[in-house]
């Protein structure tokens, strides 16, 4: 199954349409936005799934400069089939940490803040410390996102930093 | 190259080709000594190193299991990974930063000078600074420390600008580029640094020394050394007079050979050279070879450590350039009227994105989190390094794990002495002021990280029941076995331990051709 803007169930797509309220601000928000480079197929876990862990993965890591496809390249692997049992299992408690806290599901929560509190409710589980763990490397070791935070990795193919800036800060 | 037999008794085997057991494998080759060195990791040179720092971490490090417990906070964070250290020839300084400074006079006498200090092990060394001044000369010729003999500091990065800007407001003093095992200037066959930065992923110039490409080739040059890499060590072996005779390694291949010898000298890093020790116990020594004391595994240190990284309203780009090229001295001093005893050193550090992400809260998530690393490209960083107390229960035992050979492996227990950590919050305090002295708009007091400062755990002593080896790094117990790494410190002082550990084994390398041409061993 293909989760994208026209893939998504229709219970997904409006609780993705609420969440995206929030993520609408960094201009990235894959629904609304018609050019939205993102697409991603899922096979083992339900699209739902994925899409809720797209939003945990932005609340637990949240880049506003940063687009959706990132976090959705940092959260792909778990579409897996040994992974399944956890990602259901886990998503599940995260809805029902929602609900006691007033909420439909975790993803339909429209604001960040009240999402983040349903996630401090689960923050010491598996499911969680793995994800978080997960996204760690998963989203800051893609090299197509260091330029969005400025840094330029290795500089050994020009000849070092020498001649280029190591030493040009001009503000002290 | 030279190739000896397995049944060659004459050599002395080496275990570890690191700091220690790389510059004692060539200063023994080149008196004439021979020399099997033993190396668990693989080789890798210049060309090979990867400046990326997930990649290279996967190439270098130390991934055997380990295992720990304690109160700090590596044990929660990091459990499979106490220490950041190198698997590979050249150990750890293929991944060190290559600050080389010496010991202080009275760091030589903590005991004496700081007096007992309740909760801690302390001790004074066998040796003073005067006995250790002319191998300091040795070692730093053999690095080419800058600002020592004739050789120029290096030039001041971004980092460094911001970090000497904010110590001078301060106040302080002895503020410089530091003394770097990194050629400013090209020599020894060997590059000037090019500011490329990754440091701790292997100078891929030659620039900055490591045992992988000087010592090692220059000792096996000599015809006099054979290194074994890939080569892991699992036990030491003696005789019934409890002289040790050799060892039993395994293999590239995964085979278990026995390479005989007339001295073995123990120099795996303060983790696996007292687990080395203790999986050798045998019926004539029970708790493990040179443990007639039961300090071998204890005093375990690790400096202390910490960072603080602050974020300015413009770009500091401080992954530009050498990792660690700044120091500011002045709290190096013994003053207890801070609240604690010794001094700790500050340095310029940067971190590339990927290890901040990991090592700038561990565990941190949420906006607190992310809009730091948002300003990652306005951020300055330094690091903490201190004396921290050697303490009986903190260090290294035998633990229900076992590693890929069925050996049991480390585990690694540390806890805080109050010492520590009221000298971490006074450092922490003035690296946050030295920030703010220029423009800091916020700043972290980042916890330590995995240590990459491992000492103590089979410490130095006058007597024997102090410790585990003598002022040569020679067993208390056993005449033929030494000690030649971090783990023989008795204390660690405020300094980056590397230039002691090559000044003790350049030492260690002329005590033990000389016994052994005066054929005491
Ligand atoms: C990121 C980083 C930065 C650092 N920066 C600095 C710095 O700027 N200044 C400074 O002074 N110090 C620095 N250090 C510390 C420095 O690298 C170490 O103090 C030094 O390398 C320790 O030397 P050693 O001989 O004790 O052990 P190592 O250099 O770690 O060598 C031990 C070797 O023994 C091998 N070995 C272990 N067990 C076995 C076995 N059973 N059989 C065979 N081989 C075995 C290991 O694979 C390894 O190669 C840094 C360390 C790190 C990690
Ligand atoms: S900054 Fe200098 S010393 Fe460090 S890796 Fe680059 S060239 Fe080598």
């Amino acid at each position: 199954m293909k989760v994208e803007r026209t893939g998504l169930t229709r219970r997904a797509l409006l609780g993705r349409a609420v969440a995206a309220g929030a993520m609408a601000v960094t201009g990235a928000g894959f629904i609304a936005a018609p050019d939205a480079a993102w697409a991603m197929e899922v096979s083992v876990i339900s699209p739902a799934q994925m899409v809720s862990l797209m939003q945990m993965a932005r609340d637990i890591y949240p880049h506003d400069q940063v687009p959706d496809r990132f976090y959705a390249v940092a959260v792909k692997g778990y579409d897996a089939a040994d992974k399944k049992a956890l990602i259901e299992a886990g998503i599940a408690e995260l809805d029902a940490a929602a609900k006691a806290q007033g909420h439909a599901d975790y993803v339909s929560i429209g604001w960040e803040e009240d999402r983040v509190k349903v996630l401090q409710a689960v923050e010491k589980s598996v499911f969680f410390q793995t994800i978080r763990a997960g996204l760690v490397t998963g989203l800051y070791n893609q090299k197509d996102i260091w330029p969005i935070f400025g840094y330029e990795g290795e500089s050994f193919s020009q000849g070092g930093y020498i001649d280029h800036g190591f030493d040009d800060i001009d503000w002290l | 190259m030279a190739t000896f037999d397995l049944n060659d008794d004459s050599v002395v085997v080496i275990i570890g080709t690191g700091a220690g057991g790389g510059v004692l494998a060539n200063e023994l080759a080149q008196k004439g000594v021979k020399v099997v060195a033993l190396e668990a990791g693989g080789r890798y040179l210049p060309a090979d190193y990867v400046n990326d720092e997930w990649d290279s971490f996967a190439q270098l490090a130390w991934l055997d299991t380990r295992t720990t417990s304690g109160d700090w906070r590596v044990a929660r964070d990091f459990s499979g990974l106490p220490a950041w250290i190198v698997k590979a020839v050249g150990g750890t300084t293929t991944h060190w930063a290559g600050a080389s400074i010496r010991f202080q006079d009275h760091e030589w006498k903590a005991l004496s000078t700081y007096g007992a200090v309740d909760g801690a092990n302390l001790l004074d060394w066998p040796i003073d600074g005067a006995e250790m001044a002319p191998w300091y000369d040795k070692a730093e010729a053999k690095l080419g420390v800058t600002r020592t003999g004739d050789r120029p500091g290096l030039p001041g990065s971004n980092n460094y600008k911001v970090f000497e800007k904010g110590a001078k407001a301060l106040g302080y003093k002895d503020v410089h580029t530091g003394r770097m095992a990194i050629n400013s200037v090209e020599a020894d066959g060997r590059m000037a640094c090019h500011q490329t930065g990754f440091c701790f992923q292997g100078c891929k110039w030659g620039a900055k020394w490591s045992t992988a490409y000087t010592d090692i080739p220059a000792g096996e040059a000599t015809g006099n050394l054979e290194v074994r890499d890939r080569s892991h060590v699992a036990r030491i072996l003696h005789n019934d007079a409890g002289k040790v005779t050799g060892v039993e390694y395994f293999d590239a291949q995964g085979n278990l050979q026995l390479q005989k010898a007339r001295i073995v000298a123990v120099a795996g890093n303060s983790f696996e050279s007292p687990r080395l020790l203790l999986n050798s116990a045998s019926s004539l020594f029970p708790d493990g070879l040179a443990n007639s004391s039961g300090m071998v595994g204890k005093n375990y240190m690790r400096h202390t450590t910490g960072s603080v990284y602050a974020i300015f309203d413009k770009p500091v780009r401080m992954w530009r350039g050498t990792t660690m090229a700044g120091i500011v001295q002045d709290e190096a001093r013994h003053d207890p009227s801070r609240g604690f005893v010794g001094g700790y050193e500050l340095e310029t550090l940067s971190l590339g994105l990927p290890f901040m992400a990991a090592f700038l809260n561990p565990g941190g998530w949420g906006r607190g989190f992310t809009t730091a690393l948002d300003h990652y490209e306005n951020m300055a960083g330094l690091w903490i390094v201190g004396e921290d107390m050697p303490q009986l229960g903190n260090g290294v035992t035998l633990s229900d794990a076992k590693d890929q050979h069925g050996l049991p492996v480390a585990n690694v227990h540390f806890d805080d002495h109050p010492n520590d950590i009221a000298m971490r919050n006074h450092a922490y305090k003035q690296g946050i002021a030295m920030y703010e002295a220029v423009g800091a708009t916020r700043a972290f007091p980042t916890p330590p990280y995995p240590s990459t400062h491992n000492l103590g755990t089979n410490r130095m002593s006058e007597r024997p029941e102090d410790g585990v080896v003598n002022k040569w790094g020679q067993s208390h117990d056993i005449a033929n076995l030494f000690v030649s790494d971090g783990s023989q410190f008795t204390t660690g002082g405020a300094e980056n331990p590397t230039l002691t550990i090559v000044a003790l084994a350049i030492r260690q390398a002329d005590h033990i051709a000389g016994e052994m041409s005066r054929g005491m061993i």
